[in-house]
């Protein structure tokens, strides 16, 4: 059990998805025009990693290793699919919100990533409390940048106007450039937050920030995650 | 005639307009990570061009051809996402074999853009807005011609940024994110063209 608060604290501080390891950029900038935008997308991207996480890591032992990337891939988008199914049925009004944010959650490289570094290697119980945490950790961070978009851009929390009368909503907050300032602004905290530590000498090397600083050899994360290897190919090739 | 025009408005409003990166979000990993010089920059936009117009015609034929006869629209996303990643690994082992040139100017591209959301964000918004294998292949073409605009313009701020004096923690990332933001804001006046 204590295995399973651990992997929960993992994903929700030691390793949250998007404030320390800046991965799923995309969604996390476009849906973010409100909280309960971001709430929605976050907590329908958690059912997804935790189911995908339980089933991977059920069937870790059958999936041959060199075809272990389409397998997941497949896994994932069944998830997503069913969950697109169920939104358009029972939250109409999210579904119109999110649109083409909700198949892209296959592509969201925190699913992938963990299937890969977790749930493959580790057993059932474990996996789906991965999962949890590090979907939970995406909601939470997803509904505080949609929070500060929805107050600044429309003196919003929730749908409900808090600011006073005199608070001239900054529009811009809850258009694109906005998204990006926002993203500008935390990722400044965070390098912050990064020079404090190293200063102090703790470990920050857990603090990234996503592709940016290596994109052209990122092929073991995420985003260029191959089906099989070329190199494998061109050796089967030669051997013949 | 009629048929031009509409195309022409789908060019000008997926590359300019509706831009893919700054104002749709997707394909932001390339566009943040590989914008430090106008060169890679272009050599990036240009192996997007050419997989999105690919992957464009590919996925519309199935859809015309295999998913929608047999009512299965529902299995886009699972078919679709596997299509593409084949396709992009099937385009750079031919390219290996057999266009060595184009391979040395693209294939180092290739890999990065296998899974990238802008490929599939293309194929989903295809079906969405009910376009033909023809609009959908120009809606393809015109969406990674934004990109390719976005990334090169990106990288050619970030080079004459890169001496600047700015405060520690703004160096790096929300230095370029800033300026994305100000590009995004430049290109909303894009928005009374249509």
């Amino acid at each position: 059990m204590n295995k399973c608060v651990e992997r929960l604290w993992n994903g929700l501080v030691k390793e949250n998805p998007t404030l320390v390891l800046m991965l799923g950029m995309c969604p996390t900038l476009a849906v973010t025009t409100s909280a309960i935008n971001g709430l929605g997308m976050g907590l329908t991207t958690t059912v997804v990693l935790a189911l995908s996480n339980v089933i991977i890591s059920l069937l870790r032992k059958i999936i041959p290793d060199k075809i272990r990337i389409p397998a997941f891939i497949v896994i994932i988008a069944s998830f997503v699919t069913i969950m697109q199914l169920l939104l358009q049925a029972y939250l109409p009004s999210l579904y119109a919100a999110l649109g083409i944010y909700i198949p892209l959650i296959v592509v969201n490289c925190i699913i992938l990533g963990r299937a890969e570094a977790y749930a493959y290697k580790n057993p059932v119980l474990p996996s789906l409390f991965d999962g949890l945490g590090m979907g939970l950790g995406f909601s939470i961070a997803l509904t505080c940048i949609g929070l500060v978009r929805e107050l600044l851009g429309g003196g919003e929390v929730f749908g409900i106007h808090v600011m006073p009368q005199a608070f001239t909503p900054i529009s811009i907050f809850k258009l694109a450039p906005g998204a990006f300032f926002v993203l500008a602004v935390l990722t400044a905290i965070q390098n912050k937050v990064k020079i404090e530590g190293a200063k102090k000498g703790k470990d920050v090397s857990k603090i990234q920030s996503g592709c940016n600083s290596d994109c052209m050899h990122c092929a073991d994360s995420g985003c260029s995650k191959r089906l099989i290897e070329i190199d494998e190919v061109e050796e089967i090739k030669e051997e013949k | 005639m009629e048929q031009i025009k509409d195309l022409l408005i789908i060019l000008i409003s997926s590359s300019l307009v509706s831009n893919v990166v700054l104002s749709q979000f997707l394909g932001l990993c390339p566009f943040l990570g590989v914008s430090k010089k106008v060169e890679t920059a272009a050599g990036m936009g240009g192996a997007v061009i050419f997989v999105i117009t690919l992957a464009s015609v590919v996925t519309g034929c199935i859809y015309k051809f295999l998913l929608a006869p047999f009512d299965l629209g529902y299995l886009q996303t699972i078919v679709f996402i596997l299509v593409i990643a084949a396709l992009v690994q099937f385009v750079e082992m031919f390219l290996k074999r057999y266009m060595d040139g184009l391979y040395q100017a693209l294939g180092v591209y290739l890999p990065l853009i296998t899974t990238n959301c802008a490929v599939l964000g293309v194929a989903l918004t295809n079906v969405q807005k009910e376009y033909g294998i023809l609009q959908g292949t120009v809606n393809g073409f015109a969406t990674a011609l934004g990109f390719t605009i976005a990334i090169v313009i990106l990288a050619g701020l970030r080079e004459k940024m890169e001496w600047n004096d700015i405060p520690e923690s703004f160096k790096g990332m929300p230095q370029v994110l800033l300026t994305a933001g100000l590009m995004a804001i430049a290109f909303c006046g894009f928005a009374g063209l249509l």
